[in-house]
């Protein structure tokens, strides 16, 4: 309950506080490459309390305090890897915007790939089973309406 | 007095909506003619209803009449006249109201334009349409009246939305609404066809159409929206892959795919069944984009809890129609007849993998935004689907495609020739490799999928263009007859030509924005000046200004190029003062295609400020080419066989030439 007050607490910060910058000149590290792969981690983890924004995008506090913490574990020479499993272990998978394939997101990462199997694999069954039967329905006849229409039409052109 | 009119018109328009969901379909089952003629008339008093409805409302807007509970929530008397007219559908219940507004007037457009329609599909088409709106009329009346009074009303009200106060909002949502909700009149099309039992090529022709204007709008209607989160949000960012531009994209989706599966079924009575559940999904996923974006599901689970009367409201009519229309379509679609056979390499067969990796892809979105929210439901378990994920998953689905774009439009119907159709686009694959290694030499290495993404949407482009210019034959029977040709071509495949040219143009504005995007991040004090992509940007101070229902801080930017001023720009950081909601002000300017970007943030003291400035190469192309995939919809919309009652217009001219003469 605590929590969840909490997090409402937050959402409404996230809202409410005055605009700063997503990443702002402070934050920014001095070596590049450092720079650029923390950049990187930032685009892949969520503000938790945003509506669907990476840290990265983020002007929320908890997002600021996020980035600060992704940088300084990779100023401490940790691997992007081991960055990532970090901030998972603290605040769960939920902050990973891509999440990881798992017995739980097997439906997740499978759903497009076998969409596209099951319609091709429905094509050819559709493909072959038109081929093999003859097409020999019989032309249906014209219905009267149907006739006194198509009179009609010829005899306005 | 006015607010009760509103609300008696919205009660009789339900109550016709009764009528118009039974008396035709009894009419056409009963084959009574009188009974069918019911339809129109009807229908399009229900629209004239609604719209008073509407009007009533937008004028308790305009004349801020904060005795109703809706004005008083959404809006303010110092707000300028255009947000308070936009913000009748900025909140929830007005744009509910705006959706059944849209409902209605496709069906008084059946009832108004369908004179070349057979009665009986007429009748149940407007039939069905008919039960939509009464469903929508009802949750409006049962759970979101807009016109809900307040016995002590307030002096002043709470405002819009401040992110709403945007230009971007009064046109976006009327355009989106049309697209979403013009799907409907496809469905009502499909289920008449499945109750009646018949389905042909000309039921195709009839729907054909409807289908394009939805398109047309809808691809109107997303840009607009991805073009106003782009400069509005303030990180420059285009396409979030937020479940609520999702739910506009799968039917987006799903209609583009029923656009080209219809051409089969018009030209070769093939793809039946598949057209008619295409049809069926694709309204489908809009009632679904409703849901999710009006249930509150989407902000959480627990919210859609909390208040479930609408939410649940919207899921029976979900369940009700969707579930209604599948039965029917299990029940029914063994009884509709295939057409034309087709060989696999062919222009049908082109159109079948279109359809394939399109609804693959709409798959892959469906299953990426709705599956958070079943985990969580049914395990518990939290995760986060956001934009890598879409990129990974949806990105592999897109790039088949775009490169068989060029080829469908050259393979000949039936039987098609794989080699013939790669020597017309010979040209087309020149070009794009040049521009692949044109690419490469401009970037050198480092970005290798960038260069191949270029030369893709080049291939897209210029295989529009090729298509047009071998169907012409100009280089075989001389530039003056080529031009002839050219003229005469159909207005179906011009419409063809110029969307797969937009497709091409927004592709390369998607990859070219995202791949050679530059960036900086700087503290600027006044006087200071930061140099990116040839651009000299000096900061000049920044200014507290007061506008009607805001106060702002406005910065002052001057943009150089080699020491010539070429623009200057006013970002902006406002705090709309009912609300006291901060928004960002992007200062953009436009040079070519390509735009540079400045937005403000933080303020540093003496003076300084965080600025955040962006070069984004070709960016306005990824809206430009939507505009243009739009036109081009609207030409094939303009095509001779598609004009609505084209041969009427003939005969009466020569009738009155005939009584001109005598």
């Amino acid at each position: 309950m605590i929590r969840r007050f909490l997090s409402f607490l937050l959402l409404g910060l996230c809202l409410q506080l005055a605009p700063a910058l997503a990443v702002a000149p402070d934050e920014v590290l001095d070596d590049p490459a450092l720079e650029a792969r923390a950049r990187a981690l930032s685009a892949e983890l969520r503000c938790m309390v945003c509506q669907n924004q990476s840290i990265d995008d983020s002007d929320a506090p908890l997002a600021k305090d996020l980035r600060v913490l992704v940088r300084e574990r990779l100023v401490a020479g940790d691997s992007d890897a081991q960055v990532v499993d970090y901030l998972v272990s603290r605040y769960g998978e939920f902050v990973l915007l891509k999440p990881r394939f798992a017995w739980h997101t097997v439906v997740l990462w499978a759903a497009g790939p076998a969409a596209l199997l099951a319609g091709l694999i429905g094509i050819v069954w559709a493909l072959r089973k038109r081929r093999t039967a003859v097409v020999s329905a019989p032309e249906q006849p014209l219905s009267e309406d149907e006739k006194k229409r198509l009179s009609a039409i010829v005899r306005s052109e | 007095m006015i607010v009760e009119l509103g609300h008696f018109t919205l009660v009789l328009a339900f109550v016709l909506t009764l009528v118009q969901s039974t008396v035709p379909l009894w009419g056409a089952l009963s084959r009574d003619d009188r009974l069918m003629a019911v339809a129109p008339p009807v229908s399009v008093m229900t629209f004239l209803l609604v719209l008073v409805a509407f009007l009533v409302l937008t004028v308790a807007y305009i004349s801020s009449d904060f005795s109703v509970l809706n004005v008083i929530e959404n809006s303010h008397s110092a707000k300028p006249l255009i947000y308070k007219i936009s913000g009748v559908w900025g909140n929830h219940e007005g744009s509910m109201l705006l959706w059944v507004l849209i409902l209605v007037f496709f069906a008084a457009l059946v009832g108004l334009f369908g004179g070349n329609l057979p009665t009986d599909l007429r009748a149940v088409t407007l039939a069905v349409q008919g039960w939509v709106s009464a469903g929508f009329i009802l949750f409006l009346l049962a759970t979101s009246n807009p016109f809900t009074r307040v016995t002590n009303p307030p002096l002043e009200g709470a405002d819009l939305n401040p992110i709403l106060q945007d230009i971007g909002l009064a046109i976006h949502p009327p355009l989106l609404y049309i697209g979403y909700v013009g799907f409907s009149i496809t469905f009502s099309f499909a289920i008449a066809a499945l109750i009646l039992g018949r389905l042909d090529a000309a039921w195709a022709r009839w729907v054909r159409p409807w289908t394009l204007l939805a398109w047309c709008f809808l691809t109107l209607g997303i840009a607009m929206g991805s073009y106003w989160a782009y400069y509005e949000l303030g990180w420059g960012g285009w396409w979030f892959w937020d479940p609520v531009e999702n739910a506009s994209f799968m039917p987006w989706l799903a209609g583009t795919a029923l656009l080209h599966s219809a051409i089969v079924m018009e030209k070769r009575e093939a793809l039946k069944v598949w057209t008619v559940l295409l049809a069926i999904f694709t309204f489908s996923l809009s009632l679904l984009g409703t849901f999710l974006v009006r249930s509150g599901v989407l902000t959480s689970v627990h919210a859609f809890a909390t208040d479930p009367a609408r939410g649940v409201f919207i899921l029976g009519l979900l369940c009700f129609f969707i579930g209604g229309s599948l039965s029917l379509f299990a029940w029914r679609a063994s009884m509709l007849k295939q057409g034309g056979l087709f060989a696999p390499i062919s222009r049908e067969g082109g159109l079948v993998l279109n359809n394939l990796f399109l609804t693959a892809a709409c798959a892959a979105v469906f299953v990426g935004t709705l599956y958070p929210l079943v985990l969580d439901a049914v395990a518990g378990e939290k995760i986060s689907v956001g934009a890598p994920f879409f990129n990974l998953t949806f990105g592999p689905l897109m790039v088949p495609l775009l490169i068989a774009v060029p080829f469908g439009p050259v393979l000949s119907w039936k039987r098609g020739d794989l080699l013939a159709a790669t020597q017309r686009l010979y040209a087309a694959l020149a070009l794009a490799l040049a521009m692949v290694l044109f690419t490469f030499w401009l970037w050198g290495m480092e970005k290798i999928l960038a260069p191949l993404g270029v030369g893709l949407a080049v291939w897209v482009m210029a295989g529009a263009v090729a298509e047009i210019v071998t169907r012409v034959k100009f280089l075989s029977v001389g530039p003056k007859r080529g031009f002839d040709r050219l003229v005469g071509l159909p207005r179906s495949a011009w419409g063809t030509a110029v969307a797969h040219f937009g497709l091409g143009v927004t592709v390369l504005g998607i990859v070219t924005a995202s791949a050679f995007q530059e960036e900086r991040i700087e503290t600027m004090r006044p006087g200071d000046t930061v140099n990116l992509s040839g651009y000299e940007v000096t900061f000049d101070g920044a200014a507290p200004r007061r506008g009607p229902n805001y106060t702002e801080e406005v910065g002052h930017f001057t943009i150089r190029t080699g020491g010539v001023v070429i623009s200057e720009l006013d970002p902006s950081k406002r705090v709309y003062t009912a609300r006291q909601m901060p928004t960002t002000e992007a200062g953009i300017y436009t040079t070519g295609f390509s735009q540079l970007y400045l937005s403000m943030g933080e303020s540093r003291g003496d003076g300084a400020v965080d600025v955040r400035i962006y070069f984004k190469p070709l960016i306005t192309l990824i809206w430009i080419g939507c505009v243009v995939m739009a036109f081009g919809g609207a030409l094939s919309m303009a095509d001779r066989r598609l004009r609505i009652g084209a041969p009427k217009p003939a005969a009466r001219r020569k009738a009155a030439v005939a009584a001109a003469a005598e």
